[in-house]
């Protein structure tokens, strides 16, 4: 065999390509984001990536919200959980408890010496990720809001002026009714029922979801959602079905796709579905505060965030936390804050990213964008509005939807759901309680 | 002089069956040992804190309303899934078998479905009946059905029995078509001869023959109605609406996996294993005396 110089050169530069990778340090960064969004994390990435040259992160799509933290949770008691985790704010209460198994982002921030300041991010976004000293636990990351999408061209044709959309859910019973005349096949559906028309109700009514504010003061709390406010919401929802003016799309984000194919007239889902729906519709379509109750006193308060905020797993090198450091201040630098706020129709967590859109006058020319952040800074928060946190609430949504979906379904009492829920979820929290004390 | 073959050597028996023990401890009895330990147990999350519950694990699931509810869908999920699809099955091999020309390719077409995953079968029915986009549920509005199967209970059950049966027709059809085929040509033609006709000779001499595979076929068809239509409703209803088809193991997959209590999954894991000895001895004791060999 003979070697040419030239293929030795071409080998050496091989293995020495190869060294420089390996000195990189990886950062795994397990995410839960679909489509538009999914394309948008590995921009992000790769823009860190080609920022610098000793760390490398890497995005891998776990699968949906409860399935990545799930992956996590199995990664961790088998020993390799990723550096970084998006979770959904509902674990927030189950990552907050397991403290032997996360590194607190300000602590993490502190040892590598990075400025990091809590009150630099919006005080809706981070006061429901910080402990009760206000050391910020996780880095918000995605953070949205349920809002009221409605398709204004499905409304001219049934004779409605569409500005302003409904502000309560009486103007919104009479659209409907006029939406159904007109032969609208669906006229109104929602993503995440419980978050939208539980959660939020609750928030968006200053009503309690459970005692000790929300669970923020104790692991000893309850759930309050089977109040004849929350029941005469459930009920209304039901007879808003029968008469046709409600179809049900599922637990999830199934509703938004219904929305943005023209479907269904009006939706309410996350803010962050702005991206896909923009992307994807064909029609005139404008972002509203969600329909509130005007019977209820106070009402509007303001709406609580969802979404999910990046967790840093416990237990691995001082270097790869160096590089975890180094891209969530990168993360968190306006340039690519206020681009992931534009492109997503997440709101800007920090107070930096949100004044440069509004300098900008992205607002002014974008009608709707900032629906999201306006609807949550509506008023002051209340205990009843700041958010929530309750122990394995991944099961104690899917028990309240469960019931919800009995009611829509018409084989169960509103009332008697509701309590039911209160009951099952209770039962839920008590075993939390009990498992991390 | 002894004719049979015979093994001197001590060792050797258990050196060829050790392979098939190892996986067995590994993959069965070990999981199952663990199993029942964490049914013990209340855990955190990520597996931090432990502490000896006693039966607390069981008693809570015997007070859960949703739990016994879950016995009866298992009930009627695996009762469907294995009559309906045995049903079908002997239908379509009976039906096969008369076939003269074109046997092969209609044998090949039944068959294909069962190299389908479970999920993708799932998935397959799941578009076909989706709400307001399926082709099927199109053409039921047609007719003045409303298919939403993300609402209504009674639909989604049908939509996994449906997509369940499908698969597994494709196993029963290849036992019953084996079993016909074996029945001696001779009989049939001796019942023909004395007067039967088709449907009379079928429920005298050729359904009593198949009694064994059918026997078989229905102790397959419960255990994969428990346990091996996990991925059909995993893909499609996920347990929904409101529980209407969480069966037992998706239930265990829920809540030991997506809502991380291993106690009290792990606490209704064993109480499925005791459920399916129980059955199979059941099976074998009671249903296997009927059965003509």
């Amino acid at each position: 065999m003979r070697f040419t110089a030239l293929s030795v050169t071409l080998f050496a530069t091989g293995l020495l390509g190869m060294s420089a990778a390996q000195a990189q340090t990886e950062i795994q960064w397990w995410h839960s984001m679909t489509g538009a969004l999914g394309d948008k994390v590995n921009e992000i990435a790769n823009g860190f990536n080609t920022s610098q040259k000793d760390f490398k992160v890497v995005p891998v799509y776990k699968g949906a919200y409860p399935e990545s933290m799930t992956a996590a949770i199995a990664a961790f008691r088998a020993g390799n959980a990723p550096h970084i985790l998006q979770v959904f704010e509902v674990g927030t209460a189950t990552m907050m408890a397991a403290k032997g198994a996360i590194k607190p982002v300000y602590l993490m921030m502190k040892e590598a010496n990075q400025p990091f300041d809590a009150k630099n991010y919006l005080p809706a976004v981070a006061g429901y990720y910080t402990d009760s000293t206000g050391n910020m636990l996780s880095l918000p990351f995605n953070s949205s809001t349920p809002v009221f999408y409605i398709n204004k061209d499905a409304f001219k044709k049934a004779g409605i002026n569409p500005d302003p959309a409904p502000k309560t859910w009486k103007e919104f019973a009479v659209a409907a009714g006029k939406l159904k005349a007109a032969g609208q096949s669906c006229v109104y559906s929602t993503g995440w029922p419980s978050w939208v028309h539980v959660e939020n109700f609750s928030a968006w009514h200053n009503l309690p979801i459970g005692t000790k504010s929300n669970g923020f003061d104790g692991l000893d709390t309850q759930f309050t959602v089977n109040s004849p406010e929350h029941v005469a919401h459930i009920a209304m929802l039901a007879d808003f079905a029968k008469q046709g003016w409600f179809t049900y799309s599922g637990k999830r984000n199934e509703a938004e796709a219904r929305f943005f194919s023209g479907e269904c007239a009006m939706l309410t889902s996350s803010s962050g579905a702005q991206a896909n729906i923009r992307k994807n519709a064909k029609f005139d379509f404008s972002v509203n505060f969600l329909p509130y109750n005007d019977a209820i006193k106070g009402a509007p308060q303001n709406s609580i965030i969802g979404g999910a905020t990046l967790w840093v797993m416990s237990g691995k090198k001082p270097a790869e936390y160096n590089g975890v450091t180094k891209f969530f201040a990168y993360l968190s630098s306006t340039d690519v804050q206020v681009n992931w706020h534009q492109s997503t129709g997440y709101v800007p967590i920090t107070n930096a990213a949100f004044e440069a859109t509004k300098k900008s006058g992205y607002y002014e020319k974008n009608p709707g964008t900032d629906i999201a952040i306006r609807q949550l800074g509506n008023k002051p928060p209340t205990a009843n509005s700041k958010g929530l946190r309750f122990g394995n609430f991944v099961q104690g949504r899917d028990v309240i939807e469960e019931e919800m979906e009995a009611v829509f379904a018409g084989k169960k009492e509103p009332k008697a759901a509701m309590d039911e829920a209160v009951k099952r979820a209770n039962e839920i929290l008590r075993k939390f309680e009990a498992a991390n004390k | 002089m002894e004719k049979r073959v015979v093994f001197k050597s001590a060792w050797l028996p258990y050196a060829l069956l050790a392979p098939q023990i190892a996986i067995t401890v590994v993959f069965f009895f070990w999981p199952a040992f663990q199993a029942a330990w964490f049914s013990f147990q209340l855990q955190d999350a990520f597996g931090l804190k432990t502490e000896f519950v006693g039966l607390r694990n069981f008693v809570e699931l015997f007070n859960d309303s949703h739990y016994l509810a879950s016995f009866k869908i298992t009930a009627l999920f695996s009762a469907l899934v294995a009559v309906l699809g045995i049903a079908v099955s002997l239908l379509l091999a009976t039906m096969a078998d008369r076939v003269l020309r074109g046997a092969l390719a209609y044998k090949t077409l039944l068959i294909w479905p069962y190299a389908v995953a479970p999920a993708v079968a799932g998935v397959l029915w799941a578009f076909l009946f989706a709400p307001s986009v399926g082709i099927i549920t199109f053409a039921l509005k047609q007719i003045g059905i409303e298919w939403n199967w993300v609402l209504r209970g009674d639909q989604a059950m049908a939509l996994v029995v449906i997509a369940s049966v499908w698969k597994q027709v494709s196993y029963n059809f290849l036992f019953f078509l084996a079993g016909l085929q074996s029945i001696p040509k001779s009989l049939i033609e001796a019942a023909a001869i004395d007067g039967a006709g088709p449907l009379r000779r079928f429920w005298t001499v050729v359904f009593p023959l198949l009694t064994p595979t059918t026997f078989f076929l229905l102790v397959v068809n419960m255990v994969y109605a428990f346990f091996d239509t996990f991925g059909v409703i995993d893909a499609t209803t996920q347990g929904g609406p409101a529980g209407a088809t969480q069966i037992l193991v998706y239930k265990v997959y829920h809540d030991g996996v997506k809502s991380a209590d291993l106690g009290g999954s792990s606490a209704q894991s064993v109480i499925l294993m005791v459920i399916v000895i129980a059955l199979t001895v059941a099976q074998f004791r009671f249903i296997e005396r009927k059965v003509h060999y």
